[in-house]
């Protein structure tokens, strides 16, 4: 079986990363926008590991664990936040969470 | 791969971080089991456990040196940082007590988030290896995105908090990236190690190293509020109950410089004509945006919101200076940045009453018939923000602008000197507002200064005093450990 070159991983996750800050900068459901996020991780995660697979390294494998875990961090401490945005204001549409101003 | 057990060495090393965790959760237990508790336990507490984090840093520091294979370093640079961010969580904790009180808050979780939030700056600011830059920043971010949204019934700290959130982690993925391309084109995620590659002679092609560079530009410029990538701050400086704006102001902003000159002075100083214009125009525009934008606010915690966003562009000038001279202004510049700006927000603490509801810059009018001390404070803060002689602000300046000169910046500090003269128009309006006009609701309403809040404007306003007078005592220790980084 042919190997796959790692131009290809990388391609992928460079796609994969520029379709996160799409999301991000495009979408307007503050869940999608947190997905986007998750996808940009997620598309790094595969650099690292492509990485690694090439270099024949276990760094790059590491350090994809620990974006996982800092991840699933993150994502507890975000859904709490994006519950209570969502208690004090029924709207979970970013463009209506916008109070501030000078 | 040997396994290799911790020596008590590289715990030493590491103490002040085990102390700051162990504290913070006891916090977490505490709060669940102690029923009959006095209000100000955990603010004691907190402080104690901050002592004995500061004493354990200076500990760590008298023997210096790696801990855990090299992940971490504790050199100079390592524990000025970690000093400075323990003293900046001393003061926040000085200032919340009577903000804890007045807002009804649970005093439990806030202390332990501040412990675990600064756990993670200590470990930033002597991380040695690019995972545990990547763990401290988190750690340190996720903290305090939590403590952004700590009135939780508050629309507005919510707001800040969703903010926070959404661009920093929006910024961390970016500067993970640039970790991701960085590891693959060195083959290491160790900082020193990157440097040997990187000036040995398989030196990897040049572009992915540049472009990781960039990335990490502008995952760190997220964290440190610079232009272009400033925009989040002003919202959450606003939204957050004023210590945390404070707290954010000061000590995650301190580590993350701290791990921007890291890796860009050590790792990465091979490549430094290449991200040197980057950091550049980032220097520019954030003295520019901050400065002009301060301009036309008439919200106090906004006002110091850019304020802060413009001082990071003048330490983003030490750092495009590259030098020696540079790393220790920069240090010089925080540490005197994080008291004066620590006061300033301590005042607004005071003045904004229950609710937070008088937070304009009418609001000060008058304040110095009613309570001339409190006055007296901000005059020196705001002074020293400006950069007038005998305050810690002027020499931070000089040292920046001197900095920059030596290495031929000459447009860079001459436009960061028109920036600071503009500066000085939106501090003197306050200035104007508490010396010249008839007391304002705000000012009537204002219950005298608690113990707390006495300490957090007098030991700020020393330490102005002092880095203003005798300015070579932190400096050359920031000189010595800046030199002995390489």
């Amino acid at each position: 079986m042919a190997e796959i070159p790692i131009a290809w991983f990388l391609t992928l996750s460079a796609v994969l990363f520029v379709l996160g800050v799409a999301g991000f900068l495009f979408r307007r459901n503050i869940i999608t926008v947190f997905m986007s996020i998750e996808l940009m991780l997620n598309a790094v995660n595969l650099s690292f590991v492509a990485f690694s697979y090439q270099l024949k390294q276990v760094d790059g494998n590491l350090f994809a664990f620990f974006v996982m875990v800092v991840a699933a961090a993150e994502a507890a401490v975000g859904l709490a936040i994006i519950l209570t945005v969502f208690k004090n204001r029924s709207t979970l549409n970013i463009d209506e969470v916008e109070t501030m101003k000078n | 791969m040997p396994i290799s057990f911790p020596t008590t060495l590289d715990l030493g090393r590491f103490l002040p971080e085990i102390l700051l965790t162990v504290f913070g959760t006891l916090f977490m237990v505490l709060d669940a089991v102690l029923q009959k508790r006095s209000k100000n336990l955990f603010g004691h507490l907190t402080l104690l456990a901050l002592a004995a984090a500061l004493g354990a840093s200076l500990y760590a520091g008298s023997e210096p040196g790696p801990a855990f294979g090299g992940m971490l370093v504790v050199d100079g640079f390592a524990t000025f940082f970690r000093v400075l961010v323990l003293g900046v969580g001393m003061l926040i904790v000085l200032s919340s007590y009577r903000f804890l009180a007045r807002e009804n808050a649970e005093t439990g979780e806030y202390h332990a988030l501040l412990l675990f939030s600064l756990a993670g700056q200590c470990l930033m600011a002597s991380a040695n290896d690019l995972i545990m830059v990547f763990i401290g920043l988190e750690i340190s971010s996720i903290a305090s995105y939590v403590l952004a949204g700590y009135l939780r019934d508050d629309k507005r700290a919510n707001e800040a908090a969703l903010k926070y959130f959404l661009l920093g982690s929006f910024a961390t993925a970016f500067f993970l990236y640039g970790v991701a391309i960085l590891y693959g084109s060195t083959g290491t995620v160790k900082l020193d190690q990157i440097h040997a590659v990187l000036t040995g002679p398989n030196a990897p092609f040049p572009v992915f190293v540049t472009l990781a560079a960039a990335l990490m530009l502008v995952g760190l410029g997220f964290k440190v509020s610079a232009a272009p990538f400033q925009v989040w701050a002003p919202d959450v400086y606003q939204g957050a109950p004023t210590p945390v704006a404070a707290f954010l102001s000061a000590a995650p902003k301190a580590a993350a410089f701290a791990v921007f000159l890291r890796i860009f002075t050590t790792a990465l100083e091979p490549i430094g004509t290449a991200w040197e214009p980057l950091a550049w125009g980032s220097a520019l525009a954030s003295m520019t945006i901050g400065n002009f934008a301060a301009l036309l606010q008439s919200n106090i915690k906004r006002m110091l919101a850019y304020s802060s966003i413009a001082h990071a562009g003048y330490v983003l000038v030490a750092l495009t200076a590259r030098s020696d001279t540079g790393t220790s202004a920069a240090m010089f510049y925080l540490a005197a940045y994080a008291l004066m700006n620590l006061g300033a927000f301590a005042v607004v603490t005071h003045l904004s009453g229950k609710g937070e509801r008088y937070l304009t810059l009418d609001d000060f009018a008058g304040l110095a018939q009613k309570q001339p001390f409190t006055a007296a404070m901000l005059t020196i803060f705001l002074l020293s923000l400006i950069g007038v002689p005998l305050t810690g602000g002027f020499f931070g300046k000089f040292y920046i602008f001197k900095a920059a000169l030596d290495s031929h910046l000459v447009w860079l500090a001459v436009l960061g000197l028109l920036n600071s003269a503009v500066a000085a128009y939106y501090y003197l309006r306050v200035l104007v507002m508490m010396y010249m006009h008839d007391p304002s609701q705000a000012v009537q309403e204002a219950e005298p200064l608690s113990h707390g809040l006495q300490l957090a404007l007098v030991l700020p306003a020393l330490g102005t005093l002092f880095l203003g007078i005798f300015p070579n005592w932190v400096l050359e220790f920031a000189g010595h450990s800046a030199a002995l980084m390489k």
